[in-house]
């Protein structure tokens, strides 16, 4: 910017503001344009289209979505993607009981905190052998656990019913880490005045916590809240590791079944692996835009 | 505070949450600790069916180097290395310049811009595997580290903005009106004058982004085929594969390919959670 201004210094002095803006925005604009803006579109294009990723695009209309619900492959995914939200979203109150528990000065404390937050920065590909090597039957810890308590092994990463439970409770356990660190941070900011004043007033325990610290937290639980969401449905790290859909594909969701059918040896059907990807987008939408009304009421406020 | 010190309870307590603290964490980590003991305990632990016990003996050296050499994890390792770095890089300098384009100024559609980033951060990478693939085979980068770092730069430009905007908007404002009064360029005010006030916000971002980055699977095994690009992450799971029921060495493996973003974070700590409860906080 410095240069041109040799060239036009009047021109560039008087207009340096209007300019500036888009200059310091080009090239990351630009980058986040390629590869993910355009991507989306081009996703929804592809969609509508028979496509191996190689040769020509045949356009089919509305094909994949029609056969996309007569899949049961598809429901199996959706269904287990409806599990995971559910379940996911205990890592909330699990994360906050974590955070009360950890919430006082004794000596340690600050190790104490970190390493519990350890599972979190620990990759998903790492905490999906741990756990597949927990489950592991015969040996696997858990296994010989209930095996000591039940008599019988109960192989969960082998049984339709269970494996998307036990994939689940895998994902919980760094989850539940975020969330504790986004409530103790929280619980760090929180007005210890009011707190004082509630006790004086005679408030205590559960009353004193839903009354005047659960509202003061509201927004660590609304950023926890749709940090879980959006990792529920983005799950495939885990699902991929563990299990790689099975048995039978009883443990697919959108993500990975979507993977599957675009990139794997049963062929490349790029246009019915996008049409799953943009369901999936279309769901997660509707959870970006109440993210983004929020962030839109409290720019209007500041 | 909330909930009361314990220092103020009765003494029994204090003593009682000093005793269950460990023993929660132990039960917390237990499937990492579970891990770390074996990946020192000798094969033959395993063969004579001591998967829980204490170990035979000390064979921390042996699995380890066992690892190193018999597996190609010191290049997988290496590459992981060769696209985080890049990729930190990349992505914290471009979310400076656009955190502080739409931090400073007022234009038109500036929030639009601000919303797009923040919305591209929550998208699935599913509805980007398809065109992005495909955009880094024509490009002739499929298989590449330089694909990779190009899309995980561009992909966590979204975040990062988001992240300098708001750090930014918190810097008091009339250090940049009083430099213009005085005809100070646009660029030299970013440069001299905001740029240094942004080093907390750098640090913050740039571990977090090279944890993040270092753990991605799903672009390691989208973006590359082979060996000669395969992050550590992906090359772990195929590891895994080959290494049957020698879960000595996958742990092992596990304990070595996650180092590097766990001593990031024991250094790093306070910028990590900085960066991560932004916004937990406020609003």
């Amino acid at each position: 910017m410095g240069t041109s201004s040799t060239a036009l210094p009047g021109f560039w002095k008087r207009n340096q503001r209007t300019f500036a803006p888009w200059l310091f925005l080009a090239p990351g604009a630009l980058m986040f344009l390629i590869y993910v803006i355009l991507p989306v579109f081009q996703s929804v294009w592809i969609s509508f289209h028979d496509w191996d990723g190689l040769g020509p695009k045949t356009w089919i209309g509305i094909g994949n979505y029609v056969e996309l619900f007569s899949d049961d492959a598809f429901y199996t995914s959706l269904e287990n993607n409806i599990i995971w939200l559910v379940l996911y979203l205990l890592a909330v109150p699990a994360g906050l009981a974590a955070a009360l528990f950890l919430n006082q000065t004794v000596a340690g404390i600050r190790i104490y905190k970190s390493l519990f937050f350890f599972p979190f920065v620990i990759s998903q590909v790492v905490v999906g052998l741990i756990f597949t090597w927990f489950y592991a039957p015969n040996f696997g810890l858990f296994s010989v656990l209930t095996e000591a308590l039940t008599g019988t092994q109960i192989a969960v990463l082998a049984d339709e019913r269970l494996v998307t439970y036990g994939i689940i409770a895998a994902g919980l356990w760094p989850q539940i880490a975020y969330c504790m660190i986004l409530y103790l941070t929280g619980l760090n900011n929180i007005n210890s005045e009011q707190i004082e004043a509630g006790r004086m007033d005679g408030a205590k325990g559960w009353h004193l916590f839903w009354n005047i610290v659960l509202p003061q937290l509201r927004p660590a639980t609304f950023i926890a809240v749709v940090v879980t969401v959006i990792g529920a449905l983005r799950s495939f790290d885990l699902v991929s590791v563990m299990t790689a859909g099975g048995p039978y594909g009883s443990s697919r969701v959108l993500s990975y079944y979507m993977y599957e059918e675009a990139l794997s040896e049963y062929g490349f059907r790029m246009g019915y692996g996008a049409a799953i990807a943009v369901v999936l987008f279309l769901i997660m939408m509707i959870f970006i835009t109440f993210f983004l009304i929020r962030m839109l009421r409290q720019e209007r406020n500041s | 505070m909330f909930p009361t010190p314990v220092q103020k309870s009765a003494p029994w307590v204090s003593t009682t949450y000093q005793i269950i603290l460990p023993i929660a964490l132990i039960i917390w980590l237990l499937p990492l600790i579970g891990v770390a003991v074996t990946s020192i305990r000798p094969s033959g632990d395993l063969a004579a069916g001591n998967y829980f016990g204490i170990p035979s003996g000390f064979a921390g050296v042996e699995n380890y180097t066992a690892v190193f050499r018999d597996s190609p994890i010191g290049h997988y390792i290496l590459n992981s290395f060769k696209i985080t770095i890049p990729t930190v890089i990349g992505a914290v300098g471009l979310s400076c310049l656009c955190g502080f384009a739409l931090a400073v100024y007022r234009f038109k559609g500036s929030l639009a811009l601000f919303f797009i980033f923040v919305a591209g951060n929550f998208i699935p990478f599913q509805i980007l595997m398809v065109p992005v693939r495909d955009m880094t085979l024509k490009m002739g980068l499929y298989d590449t580290v330089t694909g990779l770092v190009l899309f995980h730069v561009a992909f966590q430009t979204g975040f990062c903005t988001l992240f300098m905007r708001n750090f930014i908007k918190g810097l008091p404002f009339a250090l940049i009106e009083s430099a213009r009064v005085e005809g100070v360029s646009e660029w030299r005010i970013f440069v001299h004058i905001v740029l240094p006030l942004m080093r907390p916000a750098i640090a913050a971002l740039s571990v977090l982004i090279f944890t993040f980055v270092w753990n991605d699977y799903f672009w390691a095994t989208v973006l590359v085929q082979g060996q000669s690009a395969m992050p550590v992450t992906a090359g772990l799971n195929s590891l895994n594969g080959q290494w049957v029921a020698a879960w000595h060495l996958v742990s092992a493996g596990s304990i070595v390919a996650a180092m590097p973003p766990v001593l990031m974070f024991f250094f790093m700590q306070r910028h990590f959670i900085a960066g991560l409860t932004l916004g937990a906080t406020k609003g």
